[in-house]
């Protein structure tokens, strides 16, 4: 190989946008494609510095835009190689075009999203509105909690994105700052067990292979345009999941790390439970066990794969537990949260009698404190023993000013 | 759990002191987080960064914290951010400056009856790094102050961790950081 390989510890300590940075190295992309935005810019910004240092052997595309990263990554996924760039916020909105062109177009590309608030107001921190703002655009999409996660899931989105059955671009979220800016010790993988987890990348239908002439990104209208987006969708739904199932087993086997559509802590017997995304989960996890310990049967659902959302699985973990908090980290702009309304999506029907109430929190990168956690476990069990909702079903923790409830 | 904040500005190092300590305390098979908070911080603006040291994993992402130690390493701070703020009766300071211990209580009386220590590590980083970067003698002083790892064993740590420097400029911290260790009162 024309690269240098790099000697890791077993425990580095690196900060969320560092691990993925290397994973993406570890993973020999053909071509990054990207814009920097803070607070994703080290991803990049690492990358290219591996490549300058003859780490990697692929393209870095500097371009005047994200809408154009993405185009890069667009044009270089279509001819037939492993394509990945990062993003975060305002510049996932200017990419929104192209987020549809490359699911629609069935092309794997490794996206992450380094979470951070959408504008205006101007704010660089952590939040969910970038991660929510992209749920439809028929992208698969991994949550990380912490930037041992983030190096771990950008292996298992290589694996089921390029998979030829899947074909479908994938996202690995973090937390802005929480998880991309904090340092903790990373496990890691040396280059070639990495590498050899990923697998040389193989194209299919791809522009270069001139013995196979193909066109991509064509227009079909009412007559095939509904059959495209529906087989699409039926993938999604029938063939993605057990795909990502199979990744966790191989990587688990691999490395040790198991990982799950659903992550579940202390939810074997619990009474109340809080279910959320980001590193909001750990720190739940950490309030769950001391409520434990006050007698409150307490646990937490975290989403490590919001698209396709795991519907199946919410159900059976929550059917029995009696009173449910769903967390949202993004201003629902007039409705219920997106959490809230999912799970609630994936209750209905069924003989439950869980009690759902949804918070907003975190906007703008907000502490979530673990003195907000048990108070939100008090009154999730004091639902419980009534038997009923005894707020209004939309309340926000930890805003100034009135109380603020709805629904 | 052990946890520290740093007072601050942008540019002088906190958080690379942060990522450092950090990375020297997880060879020794400890569990660790450092983090800052950042906003749109321009160089020269008052800023925090932290430490969380744990015997297991460490799962709590909040940014409150009630610190065991206090690091400021710039003189100014004591007396334009609240230092002592969210701090425990067992909490202690390490304050850059080129007062006395005492001298300094007595010109912020928020630290009356708190447990300080001072050291002038912006001094020491002129006359030894050649810059007012006050990051590497302020970890100098901790290990004296806090006895958390012999200092010889600190300082080669170190030396791996800013290997990508100049042979020079490695050279000129550990003299920082023993200088801090030796002179932190």
């Amino acid at each position: 190989m024309a690269f240098d390989k790099m000697e890791l510890r077993d425990i580095e300590v690196w900060d969320g946008n560092f691990a993925a940075a290397q994973a993406l190295r570890q993973c020999q992309v053909d071509v990054v494609s990207a814009y920097p935005i803070t607070p994703s810019t080290p991803i990049v910004e690492g990358y290219a510095k591996f490549k300058a240092d003859n780490y990697v052997e692929g393209e870095f595309v500097m371009v005047e835009s994200e809408h154009a990263a993405m185009s890069g990554c667009i044009g270089a996924a279509a001819a037939g190689g492993r394509v990945a760039t990062a993003t975060s916020s305002q510049g996932l909105a200017l990419m929104a075009e192209t987020l549809y062109q490359a699911s629609g177009m069935r092309l794997p590309i490794v996206l992450n999203i380094v979470n951070r608030a959408l504008a205006a107001p101007l704010n660089v921190n952590g939040d969910h509105s970038d991660m929510y703002m992209a749920r439809d655009s028929g992208w698969i999409q991994f949550d990380a909690y912490c930037p041992q996660e983030a190096y771990d899931l950008n292996f298992i989105a290589f694996k089921v994105s390029e998979d030829h059955d899947v074909r479908i671009p994938a996202i690995v979220n973090q937390d802005g700052f929480m998880t991309s800016h904090t340092a903790q010790g990373v496990k890691t993988m040396d280059d070639d067990t990495a590498y050899g987890f990923v697998g040389e990348y193989k194209p299919m239908n791809d522009m270069l292979d001139f013995e196979y002439p193909v066109t991509h990104g064509v227009q079909t209208e009412e007559d095939w345009h509904f059959e495209h987006k529906a087989r699409q969708h039926n993938d999604m739904m029938t063939i993605v999941p057990d795909k990502i199932d199979a990744a966790f087993a191989e990587f688990e086997k691999l490395t040790g790390r198991k990982y799950n559509q659903i992550e579940e802590y202390s939810m074997e017997d619990a009474d109340v439970a809080v279910v959320c995304m980001g590193t909001s989960v750990e720190t739940a996890r950490e309030v769950a066990l001391e409520m434990r310990e006050k007698g409150i049967k307490a646990g937490v659902v975290g989403i490590r794969v919001f698209r396709p959302f795991p519907f199946a699985k919410i159900a059976e973990v929550l059917k029995d537990v009696k009173a449910v908090a769903a967390l949202d980290r993004s201003a629902p702009g007039g409705t219920a949260g997106a959490l809230f309304n999912e799970i609630a999506g994936a209750l209905f029907n069924t003989d439950s009698k869980m009690l759902l109430s949804g918070y907003i929190y975190g906007l703008g990168g907000r502490d979530l404190t673990k003195k907000h956690l048990v108070d939100l476990y008090t009154e999730l069990q004091a639902n419980a023993d009534a038997g009923k909702v005894l707020t209004k079903q939309q309340q926000f923790i930890g805003v100034r000013g009135p109380k603020l409830a709805y629904l | 759990m052990l946890e520290i904040r740093w007072h601050s500005r942008a540019g002088q190092g906190a958080v690379t002191g942060a990522k450092g300590l950090a990375d020297v305390i997880s060879t020794t098979g400890k569990h660790v987080q450092a983090f800052a908070f950042y906003g749109s911080a321009k160089r020269g603006a008052a800023m925090t960064a932290y430490n969380r040291v744990d015997d297991k994993v460490i799962m709590n992402h909040e940014k409150y914290m009630e610190p065991d130690y206090v690091f400021v390493i710039d003189p100014a701070l004591v007396y334009t951010s609240d230092v002592t703020i969210n701090g425990k009766e067992s909490t202690k300071y390490i304050i850059t400056t080129h007062m006395s211990t005492d001298e300094l209580v007595a010109s912020q009386p928020k630290l009356a009856d708190k447990e300080v220590y001072t050291v002038d590590c912006i001094k020491i980083a002129q006359e030894t790094i050649g810059r007012p970067i006050p990051n590497t003698p302020m970890l100098g002083a901790f290990m004296k102050v806090s006895e958390m790892y012999d200092i010889e064993f600190f300082k080669e740590s170190m030396q791996r961790i800013l290997g990508k420097l100049p042979q020079k400029i490695i050279d000129a911290n550990m003299i920082a950081i023993q200088r801090a260790y030796d002179e932190v009162k």
